[in-house]
């Protein structure tokens, strides 16, 4: 007890200096060399992992491709409050950007940008940039007599939206719902609603394989905890083969196994299980990607199902068959809940894996089997619009965030055990 | 305590248990245990004792004989329909699972109600003075509380036999000592059928009504502690059960409870023959320490006197162990108990040393 009160005042050492800071500086050195040896791996996280996903999150709700080239419109609207019918200012200031845009080669970026948010309209951009030496005042006329597009009310509501930098066009748009003229936030016309079904199937696919992951791999998981060190190594090292193997040799020979010619096909018309015209098509669709991800994706469920196992001594299990509990029982009972802390870590491991799978998909999954990644990645790659690929992006992010979270209040991040 | 197979509550008859198909680890297993009785299985590692165990628990199989419970062929009978409590060497408390629920399982997977399960769990936790325990979990209790949990959960069943396998194993050996002599009062109390194993022979003197002393698959002897410790039947019981001096020679004359027999020096002396046969015979003449006497006027009239020299004194506190050189062996041990006024030996003197023949036994060689 006198150590506690003493403790609550503050104890000091012989030399009167106060404890805390003595232990401080006592450990000092050893936690600086302790800092210096995790430092490059600090820096390799910070500058591989924070910087690109900031500049993906900041890319995501910035994007200046009007607002750097068109300075003096974009000033005009934010200077004018929305449903300001555009004056002969306005039509000054488009006029004269134009002008600069197309001195600066910079139209076709300007018209890209608007052209996210109102299809069709990059090439009057362009168009009309080519035009724009010659203008002269009035510029409004001037402008229309180059293209009378400009003269919808549309086409200028939706200049004010780009005008500023950052926005959050790029979430509406990734969760299929735009601006209207007024600003309102709308619901995209129903045949351009692609993004939530494609979440929603993306998470409910993920969810699908994290499940026969963990059917697959309970049994397994089970087994390599239980057999004699002997059989268990060779079983370990069938589990972790596949981990040694090229994601690509690995999804191409299912391609090899699964598609209409293939081994499987093959095999049932054989044994005249199938007919030769109803071959299964089983690869290039939803049923291909689910096949061949939970391949892949099954030792991530096994390994910490395995390490949880592996402690609990077959006791607990005799204790409760001793006590009266039948083997059904005692499993559900008594071993299946000693086993949820990987069964968590693992259902959590495939599912975020698989939420964010790309290579597998864009490879066996067709058309129908394609998730939300091979949309990010048409986007970085094809349709160039890097900002909506950032929105989605980071949409997914935030979704496994929550996810994790989720986790936590439900079943608490310590019980995670990933080896 | 003998029991005949007619009436025992367990009975084992000619079990045999093989693991590999090669070997035996227990061979031609015959043993009775009457109801109510404390019966220890004791013997090293090894042995097949926790084998005998779990073949009774219903964890493994015999390969052949048969096991009655209460005269029923329990064979194929799974675990949890034999009604056997049983305590674990760690336990096996569920970790998930507060103490209280521990002690309702075996309860709710018998359908018991719940106002019935919490007056039975009550009762047992009382039982072990545990009462205050119920909310814990098992991993905030110290070794000692898990193990009156684990003997309060194998008995809230009330089943009419407890098997305990090293139950006090884990226990620093003042809780061992404390604990042997609750569990040995609740099987007094509960009038319980008990089969208990452990390697430790202390622990096994202290509590059992019988031991059976494993080795190699068989059981070397069966018998009260009293009986195994003064009168153990081969080489093997008494060199396992306390400390022994053996003496090698040759018997000489053999005639009804008296033998002569020639030690490796020359010198006779009187032994009483346990498992020797005839004259020529090997044998180890067994003694233990504590029954050697070096003063004249403590011997028995007829003991039997033998040169000694000291070689070491040891003191350790309630006693004074003394190494002798005793007919070439250099091992020989008396123990002298610390009284006031004993006599101090020095290393290096002669002395002479006797015991009563009924204390010397001429065993078997091995």
């Amino acid at each position: 007890m006198a150590e506690v009160s003493a403790a609550a005042v503050g104890l000091t050492t012989a030399d009167g200096r106060p404890l805390r800071t003595a232990l401080a500086t006592a450990q000092q050195r050893a936690k600086r060399r302790a800092f210096l040896l995790v430092l490059p791996l600090l820096a390799f996280i910070v500058i591989t992992f924070i910087v690109p996903i900031g500049q993906m999150m900041h890319q995501a709700v910035y994007n200046d491709g009007f607002s750097a080239n068109m300075p003096r419109l974009s000033a005009w609207f934010a200077e004018h409050p929305v449903g300001t019918d555009p004056d002969e200012p306005a039509w000054q200031a488009l006029a004269l950007d134009l002008q600069d845009a197309a001195t600066a080669k910079t139209a076709g970026v300007v018209g890209t940008r608007v052209n996210y948010q109102m299809s069709g309209t990059r090439s009057l951009f362009t168009s009309t940039a080519r035009k724009a030496k010659d203008f002269a005042p009035p510029y409004r006329d001037a402008v229309i007599a180059a293209d009378k597009k400009w003269d919808d009310p549309e086409l200028w509501g939706t200049m004010r939206q780009v005008s500023r930098a950052y926005s959050l066009n790029f979430f509406l748009a990734a969760l299929d719902m735009t601006q209207d003229r007024q600003g309102m936030i709308v619901a995209m016309p129903e045949d351009r609603q692609i993004y939530v079904d494609l979440f929603v199937k993306t998470f409910l696919l993920a969810g699908l394989i994290t499940l026969t992951c963990f059917l697959l791999g309970f049994p397994i998981a089970h087994l390599l905890a239980t057999l004699p060190l002997r059989w268990s190594n060779l079983l370990m090292i069938l589990v972790l083969l596949p981990f040694w193997t090229s994601l690509l040799v690995r999804t191409t020979s299912w391609i090899v196994l699964l598609q209409q010619q293939g081994v499987v096909n093959s095999a049932l018309v054989a044994t005249g299980v199938i007919t030769e015209e109803g071959r299964l098509q089983m690869i290039y669709n939803q049923m291909g990607t689910i096949i061949a991800m939970t391949h892949i994706l099954l030792p991530f469920m096994i390994l910490p199902l395995y390490s949880v196992m592996r402690p609990i001594p077959p006791s607990y299990v005799r204790a409760a068959r001793s006590l009266g509990a039948t083997s059904w029982t005692a499993f559900r009972r008594i071993y299946l809940p000693q086993t949820l802390p990987g069964i968590g870590a693992g259902s959590l491991l495939v599912f975020i894996l698989a939420v964010g799978y790309y290579i597998t998909p864009a490879l066996v999954g067709g058309a129908s089997g394609q998730l939300i990644s091979n949309l990010i990645a048409f986007h970085m790659q094809d349709s160039l619009n890097w900002s909506l690929a950032s929105a989605l992006a980071a949409l997914l992010l935030g979704a496994v965030l929550v996810l994790y979270w989720l986790y936590d209040r439900l079943v608490g991040i310590d019980n995670l055990k990933l080896g | 305590m003998s029991v005949s197979h007619a009436d025992a509550f367990v009975a084992f008859e000619h079990v045999q248990k093989s693991y590999d198909g090669v070997s035996l680890v227990v061979k031609d297993l015959n043993l009775s245990i009457a109801k109510g009785e404390f019966l220890t299985m004791l013997g090293p590692s090894g042995s097949g004792k926790t084998t005998c165990l779990m073949m009774l628990a219903g964890f493994e199989t015999a390969t052949n004989g048969e096991i009655k419970l209460d005269g029923t062929n329990i064979n194929m009978v799974p675990p949890h329909k034999r009604g056997i409590g049983m305590v674990f060497q760690n336990y096996a408390l569920f970790p998930h699972m507060t103490v209280g629920e521990n002690l309702s399982f075996p309860l709710e997977v018998r359908g018991m109600g719940k106002a019935d399960r919490e007056a039975k769990v009550k009762r047992a936790l009382d039982m072990v003075q545990m009462g205050a325990f119920a909310n814990r979990r098992p991993a905030q209790l110290s070794g000692g509380q898990q193990q009156r949990i684990a003997l309060a959960r194998a008995l809230v069943f009330d089943p009419k036999l407890v098997l305990m396998d090293e139950p006090l194993g884990a226990l620093d050996k003042q809780l061992r000592e404390h604990m042997q002599f609750e569990i040995k009062h609740l099987h007094e109390s509960l009038g319980i059928t008990v089969v208990y194993v452990t390697h430790d022979q202390g622990e096994a003197l202290t509590m059992s009504d019988r031991i059976a002393v494993f080795n190699d698959g068989r059981i070397q002897q069966l018998a009260p502690p009293a009986e195994l410790y003064e009168r153990p039947d081969n080489s093997f019981v008494a060199g396992f059960i306390g400390e022994n001096n053996k003496l090698p020679g040759t018997i000489e004359e053999l005639s009804g409870d008296k033998a002569l027999v020639r030690l490796a020096t020359g010198e006779r002396i009187e032994a009483t023959p346990v498992n020797v046969t005839q004259k020529g015979q090997k044998t180890l003449v067994s003694i233990r320490p504590e029954r050697v006497e070096f003063k004249p006027e403590m011997m028995p009239d007829d003991a039997h006197m033998i040169g000694a020299e000291v070689l070491e004194v040891i003191y350790m506190g309630d006693i004074l162990r003394t190494v002798l050189r005793v007919a070439g062996s250099d091992d020989f041990v008396m123990k002298m108990r610390n009284t006031l006024g004993q006599t101090k030996l020095v290393p290096g003197q002669k002395i002479r040393v006797g015991w009563d023949p009924l204390d010397a036994r001429a065993l078997d060689p091995i």
